[in-house]
Formats: C-alpha cells, sequence, structure tokens
C-alpha cells in the first residue's frame, strides 16, 4: 500500500523544529499528487496535516511562482526570457513554441495537453536559451530545436 | 592566457566529483578533521585571515559574520547555520555548477561552519528550480549519512524553494524557511542574533560555505595569496550574453574584464563590437566598453562605479537597444517585488512604463526626468535592496548612454528600427498579479 500524502506530509514535519516550515515541501508533494496544481482539496489536505487553516495554505501558495492555483496542463513548458536568454534569441524560441504547440505564451491548450510559459532567470545564463520542460532544464535551445522537441513530447 | 588556479574546483579534473569514495581518496574531509580539531574561535580567526568574503553579494567577511553569532554559553537557543543556494540573480550561475561538481566540498564547508557557530542544525536553502542539483546534494548526503563520523551530531538539512528571486534575500529566505510568504524583515535584530525561529543564525552563499572548506584546505595564508588584497582568493565568475565561450570560470580576483571576455570567453561573437558589460548579475551598474580594462575585484569595480555582485558577468554586443534593456530588466523587478513597500511595489512598475513609452517614441522629455526623478525617489526608501536595485540598474544605463534615450524622444521612435538583439522581448507570463499582489495601473 503506498503511503498517503498525510503520512507523507508527517514524515516532513519530523524534519523541521517548527513543523509550520513543512508547508513550502508538503504544498510541492501535493502539487504533484494533484497534476500539478493545488485545488481546494488539496489544500485543504495540507491545511489539516499541518493543523493550519487552509487559508494559511493559499496566502503561502499564492506568493510563490512554482505553487499553482489554477489548473495546467499535462506537461509544462517554460522558456527563460531573463537577459541572456533574450540577448540569445529566447524571443524566438517562445514563438517557435507557441506555433508548433497551438497556443499563447502564458496560456495551456485547449486539450490540457501543454502549457507554456515565460519565466524569468532559471540559473543557466551561460547555457542560453533555457527551456525548462516539467522542471527538467534544457540548455542551448534554439528556435530550430523546438519541432523536434514538441514532437519528442506529443510522442511520450 | 591568464593564470587559472582550481581553488573550488580543485582535484575535478574538468568533471564532478559525486562519489564520497573518490572524494575521500582526492584529499576529502581532510580540512573537516583539521578545523574540528580548532577551537570554533581558532576557525573563525584561520578565516578572518584568509580574508574571505561573501559571495553572495554584499562581500561581507565571513569570519565576521560568525564571529557576530554569540557563543552557546551566552544565548542558550538552537544556533542555525543556513545556505543560500537560491541563485536567482540573472547573469548568475554558478552555485549549481559548484553543488553537481563538488557537492562534498561543498558539505565539507557547512559541516565546518557548523563546527565555528556551534550549530547542529544545516538548512540548505535551494532554489525550486535546482532538480538535479536537489537530486545531487541528496545522493551526496546519503552516501555521508551511511558513514556517520562525517555528520556527527550535525542534521543537514535540503530545503527546496518554491520560485522566488526575493527569496534570495537573506531575512525573507528565513520567512520562506518558517513556512511563510517570503517577504524581508525590518533589521535589526540580525540574524546572527534573531534569525531563524528567532535563534542566532549564519545566512552564507554557496560558493562561500564552499570556499571555507578551500580555506582550510590550503590554510589561511596561502589562501591569501591568491587574489589581491581587500578580495583575497578566486572566484567563479559566470560569463553570458554576447561572447563566444559563456560559462563558469574559476580565476583570481583582479583579473580584468578585458582578460575574462577575451582571453577566457573567446571575445564577442559574429564580429560585432562590445557595447556594455554588467559585471555582477543584474543588480549592478552597466559599464561601457571603455571600461574594458576594469580588474573585477571589489575595490575596482567600486571605483569604476559598479559592484561585483555576485560575480555574473553580462556581455552586450553593439547590436542592442538600452531601453529594450531597461525594460526587460524593470519587468524583473517588477515581477519579482514582494509587495511589501510602496516605492519598490509601485516604483518598478512605474519604471517598467516609463521606459515603454521612451522605447515606444510616445515621449518627451518630461518623461525622461520623470524616470530619473522615480529612481531617486525608490533610491533608499524601501526596506530591502531590490527596489534599489532596479532603480541603480536603470539609472545607470541613461546615465551610461544618455545620447541613446535622448535619440528615442527625439526621433519619436526607436533608433534600432526593429533590429535590437533584444527586439520583441518577453516579459514573465506570470507578471500581472505576480507573488500573490495585484499591481496598481499606472496614471498614463
Ligand atoms: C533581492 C536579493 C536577492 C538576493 N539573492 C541572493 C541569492 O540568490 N543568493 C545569495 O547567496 N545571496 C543573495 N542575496 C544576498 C543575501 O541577502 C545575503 O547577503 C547572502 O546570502 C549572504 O551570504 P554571503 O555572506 O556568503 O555572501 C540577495 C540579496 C537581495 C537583496
Ligand atoms: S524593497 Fe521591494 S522586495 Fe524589498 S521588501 Fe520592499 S517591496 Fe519587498
Ligand atoms: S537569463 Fe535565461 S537562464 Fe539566466
Amino acid at each position: 500500500m503506498s503511503e498517503t500524502l498525510h503520512d507523507r506530509i508527517q514524515e516532513l514535519r519530523a524534519v523541521y523544529p517548527d513543523p509550520r516550515s513543512a508547508i513550502l515541501p508538503a504544498l510541492r508533494l501535493a502539487q504533484e499528487e494533484h497534476g500539478g496544481w493545488l485545488p481546494p482539496a488539496a489544500l485543504r489536505e495540507v491545511a489539516d496535516s499541518l493543523e493550519v487553516t487552509p487559508a494559511t495554505c493559499v496566502a503561502v501558495a499564492s506568493f510563490y511562482d512554482q505553487l499553482r492555483l489554477e489548473p495546467v496542463g499535462r506537461r509544462l513548458v517554460e522558456v527563460c526570457t531573463n537577459i541572456s536568454c533574450a540577448l540569445a534569441g529566447a524571443q524566438q524560441v517562445v514563438e517557435a513554441f507557441e506555433r508548433e504547440l497551438g497556443v499563447e505564451a502564458g496560456a495551456t491548450s485547449a486539450d490540457g495537453a501543454f502549457t507554456l510559459g515565460t519565466v524569468e532567470c532559471l540559473g543557466g545564463c551561460g547555457w542560453a536559451t533555457v527551456v525548462a520542460i516539467d522542471n527538467r532544464h534544457r540548455l542551448r535551445v534554439t528556435k530550430d530545436d523546438v519541432p523536434a522537441i514538441v514532437e519528442e513530447l506529443r510522442g511520450a | 592566457m591568464p593564470e587559472r588556479p582550481e581553488l573550488v574546483f580543485a582535484r575535478t579534473d574538468g568533471g564532478a566529483v559525486t562519489d564520497l569514495e573518490e572524494y575521500v581518496a582526492r584529499g576529502g574531509f581532510v580540512a573537516l578533521a583539521k578545523a574540528r580539531a580548532m577551537e570554533p574561535d581558532a576557525v573563525i580567526a584561520e578565516l578572518e585571515a584568509s580574508g574571505l568574503r561573501g559571495r553572495g553579494g554584499a562581500f561581507f567577511p565571513t569570519g565576521r559574520k560568525w564571529a557576530f553569532v554569540p557563543k552557546p554559553d551566552r544565548l542558550a537557543k538552537p544556533h542555525y547555520l543556513v545556505v543560500n543556494a537560491d541563485e536567482s540573480e540573472p547573469g548568475t550561475f554558478k552555485d549549481r555548477e559548484i553543488m553537481l561538481r563538488v557537492p562534498f566540498r561543498f558539505l565539507e564547508g557547512c559541516l565546518i561552519g557548523a563546527h565555528a557557530i556551534a550549530a547542529k542544525h544545516v538548512f540548505v536553502y535551494i532554489r525550486g528550480e535546482y532538480e538535479r542539483e536537489f537530486e545531487v546534494l541528496r545522493s551526496a548526503l546519503e552516501q555521508m549519512h551511511a558513514r556517520g563520523d562525517l555528520l556527527g551530531d550535525v542534521t543537514i538539512v535540503l530545503h527546496r524553494g518554491a520560485g522566488a528571486y526575493i527569496c534570495g534575500e537573506e531575512t525573507a529566505l528565513l520567512e520562506s524557511l518558517e513556512g511563510k510568504r517570503g517577504q524581508p524583515r525590518t533589521k535589526p535584530p540580525f540574524p546572527a542574533i534573531a534569525g531563524l525561529y528567532a535563534a542566532p543564525t549564519a545566512v552564507n552563499n554557496v560558493e562561500s560555505i564552499t570556499t571555507v572548506t578551500v580555506v582550510f584546505e590550503l590554510g589561511a595564508e596561502e589562501y591569501a595569496k591568491v587574489g589581491v588584497e581587500g578580495s583575497t582568493g578566486t572566484r567563479v565568475f559566470s560569463l553570458s550574453g554576447n561572447v563566444v565561450r559563456p560559462g563558469n570560470y574559476e580565476l583570481p580576483h583582479g583579473i580584468t574584464l578585458r582578460e575574462l571576455i577575451y582571453d577566457v570567453g573567446g571575445g564577442v561573437p559574429n564580429g560585432r563590437s562590445l557595447k556594455a558589460v554588467i559585471p555582477g548579475g543584474s543588480s549592478t551598474p552597466v559599464l561601457t566598453a571603455d571600461d574594458i580594462d576594469t580588474p573585477l575585484d571589489f575595490d575596482s569595480l567600486v571605483r569604476a562605479g559598479s559592484s561585483i555582485g555576485s560575480a555574473g558577468v553580462i556581455v552586450i554586443d553593439d547590436r542592442c537597444c538600452m531601453v529594450q534593456l531597461g525594460i526587460r530588466v524593470s519587468q524583473f523587478y517588477e515581477h519579482e517585488s514582494c509587495g511589501k513597500c510602496t516605492p519598490c511595489r509601485v516604483g518598478t512598475r512605474w519604471l517598467t512604463q516609463i521606459l515603454q513609452k521612451i522605447e515606444d517614441g510616445r515621449a518627451d522629455q518630461s518623461d525622461l526626468d520623470l524616470l530619473l526623478s522615480v529612481c531617486d525617489r525608490i533610491l533608499g526608501t524601501c526596506l530591502c535592496p531590490l527596489g534599489d536595485s532596479d532603480a541603480i540598474a536603470v539609472a545607470s544605463y541613461v546615465a551610461r548612454f544618455r545620447d541613446e534615450f535622448q535619440e528615442h524622444v527625439h526621433l519619436g521612435r526607436c533608433p534600432f528600427e526593429g533590429a535590437s538583439s533584444l527586439e520583441g522581448i518577453l516579459a514573465p507570463s506570470a507578471l500581472h498579479g505576480a507573488h500573490g499582489h495585484e499591481h496598481e495601473a499606472v496614471p498614463a
């Protein structure tokens, strides 16, 4: 039998001198188990497990870009558009993804397969353009690489 | 080619050492044994003698920071060492390579630090976007657990962030680690007295901590021979932008921008010419091609009107429109503002909007004046340095490239006519409503 979310959050609590510190890792876990976002049920589970209110969880989650209070696509494609990536042509990489995925930056495709986003510096400026796919970084992506990446994602 | 001593990346043969046995075979954990054989005060004195100063941006002496943490007999609370692995300053990507290539030298430094400030708990706050780095550290820690003598009675916890640049600011980081929104605290009290859970805490950057190990590998005296006076040792420079060979390069403090960009980095590609350099991450004032012989150390960069910051060097060639650069940099700070103080929350948005107006050719002379006046009114009025960073960066673009800004106003359009390398720059898609606060509209 797999551990429940509640049990796993109890393990997280034990790691910290103050259990409230477990809220970020707990929200991350809950998000992973709920298809990449935090529906009200997930927030309630975390709140109950940590003995805080769901409002506390929303207040915390809404601060952090990686925690999502709206549904996202099954695959998340995020292109860094900060300075070094922009100097390397990140704009064209975003356009190529928009074309290949048929969705605008900031939106989710109609079939719920993909969310495309533009994000701030991913800490890979020397390997521009950096694209995070489900939080895994692809380095030195050019616009010409995009069709193959999308084909790979659609095939997976 | 400048000399390239490898200290942080010593004994890696250009690769990664992620196996504990291998690290030990290459002399690993000898520094820890040396430090543990010394009294905490002697450890701190050795660091002071090495001249090591913080690599996170503020360049504060590491030994002195640790000396501020009260001794356990004076403040009988648990003591904490918190490592800042939130690396998010645009242009900076060195801590990531350190964690990937020398995870044990980094963790060894954590244990030396814990000994120095009598901490039993170390927290490594690692940015949420660093997935592989987290896994490498987790595996390294598991290997260390199997050898009880290394960790002793110290617990090292890897804590993942969740996407917020401001959590790199040390007090915001502590708030976040306590499970709250990452908003900076007022200082004093300083973390050394009341940090994590209101207990004595030292917050140090990944490269600083890894260099602590280096100091005990070499001895303070040997370490201090590298680099220049006031900025001892090496620095891991992150080189990016319009340069032939971008990447991380460990080099002694004091090498010049010319050596870094041309000798090491191969120069500006495609026959273009150098226009500007941001020397220490996006928060630092821009330099021009005329500053190319500036040595990269703390004092020289201050004299040049900038700062060594996080040593993230961004090279910009002559195709780049400086107004567009300003817009993108300002969007970043606008997006990452935590919203706690008005000059930052509102001012960063104003800067973006006025710059956009200039870029679009809708601005007159009074808008250029307004831009600088908003910078002035942000400066020194914010709780943490984030708001100031935007104002300092933007004001430096105007100061150094005044004619280009003026030309936008005079022509009523961008002089690059669609050919700037930043043409079509895109804001982060989550800009509006970022970090849980809506941005007010700016009067047109
Ligand atoms: C907005 C802001 C962001 C920061 N981000 C980082 C960061 O990502 N990593 C870091 O080490 N220091 C960062 N700092 C500096 C930290 O507040 C702190 O000075 C540093 O972690 C201290 O470590 P050091 O003494 O080893 O440099 C940031 C500061 C500010 C104001
Ligand atoms: S300066 Fe900006 S980021 Fe810093 S505390 Fe104020 S609002 Fe928050
Ligand atoms: S600018 Fe894209 S990773 Fe830093």
